[in-house]
């Protein structure tokens, strides 16, 4: 092995930590209905992380466009609503940031209608809102978003159900299993205790750190309130696995 | 300093407004080197039904076994327009479809090559977190050989394993079952 080493055809892969217990949600969810056909029913097998897994694209700022991260300036006029900067740092587990993580995110407007064919909730289409943003962090691993703030919108998983406003995240970091998908919910909304969703993750305290939280310093006076919520990826394992350089 | 992982949530039903204007399903222009192949398919639940609101994503290795990622330090060459990454919305059939070169090996745990492989995320509403799987290529000694096949038990293996098109040889078909006989295997990542 240590020859191997000199050589050069021994390098070493540190992989990331496996998730703290109860702190994701399980694919099974009864509560969360559409999980019951689409939740897999065999055990899952362990996936070591290799170099296919600590890897992972690579994003630039030629992928974004500076009309990406302003959901307000994507149309001719104004979309209707009320005007929210939505802004925070990605980072890992170490506390380290994520530098260079491509941001998306998607969203109802301000009524709770997505623009989207198979959203049939009565409640109107806003012409100058798409409801789509992406963008990249800086070296810091800060990103920003102007938006629009959600509406409320019904689904038809149970009686009288109603999501809570949420902004829909996807996030890529440095290696294919910091990829995370989750979303962003509003402070003191009352939905959230009756939301399958948002109680799918079963830890306590997990479960609140998807609430941004009100933020009077990145308030753009007389023009938009403000919103910080900072996401943590998953952060790297201490011990390195031993991987042939071929 | 120890933060914990946000929790994960569900794209939903309406993951296609986020996600169609940064689809990739052609990952390599004419420049790449390597042996050009469509892997195509369909996602289908557990009453067999296919799913119309799927989204796959796959990550490759470029023809001589490198990733285009600052962490792959072998002494191979990325090649430009190369990126490895893909991304396809299903279709009202739950089928997708993507044209790409075969990856070459790559480097594995504890010395052993990988066979070749593409590794696989898939999205919708109803899977409260993605799921990871790989998709292997059929006549391949190497499968034999691979240290993450081999965690796999064997019977369920073939899951993982691309079919090649009678008709065409460049022509892969894999799909992604959720349930049920002949259910994928995904991973514990
Ligand atoms: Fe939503």
């Amino acid at each position: 092995m240590n020859k191997a080493r000199e050589e050069g055809i021994i390098t070493s892969i540190t992989g990331y930590r496996r998730p703290y217990f109860a702190t994701q949600p399980a694919y099974l969810y009864p509560g969360y209905r559409s999980t019951l056909k689409r939740a897999p029913t065999q055990p899952l097998v362990f996936l070591p992380h290799t170099l296919s897994e600590v890897t992972g694209p690579v994003f630039g700022y030629d992928d974004v466009k500076p009309t990406d991260s302003d959901l307000t300036r994507q149309h001719d006029g104004e979309p209707l609503g009320e005007r929210i900067v939505v802004s925070g740092r990605i980072l890992d587990e170490n506390a380290r940031p994520v530098a260079h993580a491509l941001v998306e995110l998607w969203q109802a407007n301000a009524a709770g209608r997505y623009r989207h064919a198979v959203d049939d909730h009565d409640a109107p289409l806003d012409p100058n809102f798409t409801g789509v943003g992406r963008v990249l962090t800086d070296g810091e691993g800060r990103y920003r978003f102007v938006t629009i703030k959600p509406g409320a919108y019904p689904w038809r998983n149970h009686y009288n159900a109603w999501r809570p406003a949420h902004l829909h995240f996807s996030l890529f970091g440095l290696g294919l299993v910091q990829r995370l998908v989750t979303q962003m919910y509003f402070p003191g909304d009352p939905l959230l205790e009756y939301d399958p969703m948002y109680n799918s993750v079963p830890d306590d305290k997990a479960r609140p750190r998807m609430i941004s939280s009100f933020d009077w310093e990145t308030t753009i006076p007389d023009i938009a309130l403000a919103y910080r919520y900072d996401i943590v990826l998953r952060g790297r394992d201490a011990t390195p696995m031993e991987t042939s350089r071929s | 300093m120890s933060l914990l992982t946000t929790s994960s949530q569900t794209v939903g039903p309406y993951v296609k407004i986020g996600f169609e204007s940064f689809t990739v399903v052609e990952l390599a222009p004419p420049s790449v080197s390597g042996e050009r192949i469509t892997l195509s398919g369909r996602v289908a639940d557990g009453d067999g039904k296919p799913v119309n609101d799927a989204v796959i994503e796959i990550w490759q290795a470029n023809a001589l076994g490198k990733y285009a990622h600052p962490e792959d330090a072998q002494d191979k060459p990325v090649e430009a327009g190369f990126r490895g990454f893909g991304r396809c919305l299903t279709d009202a059939k739950g089928g997708y479809r993507f044209t790409t070169i075969k990856p070459g090996r790559v480097p594995g745990p504890a010395g052993a090559p990988q066979a070749p492989h593409i590794v696989v995320t898939v999205f919708m509403r109803g899977l409260l977190k993605h799921l990871i799987t790989r998709v292997y290529f059929p006549d391949e000694a190497a499968n034999a050989e691979d240290p993450v096949l081999k965690l796999v038990p064997a019977d369920r293996r073939a899951t993982l394993i691309a079919r090649r098109s009678p008709r065409d040889k460049a022509a892969l078909e894999w799909n992604v079952i959720l349930q049920g006989q002949d259910e994928t295997v995904f991973f514990d990542y």
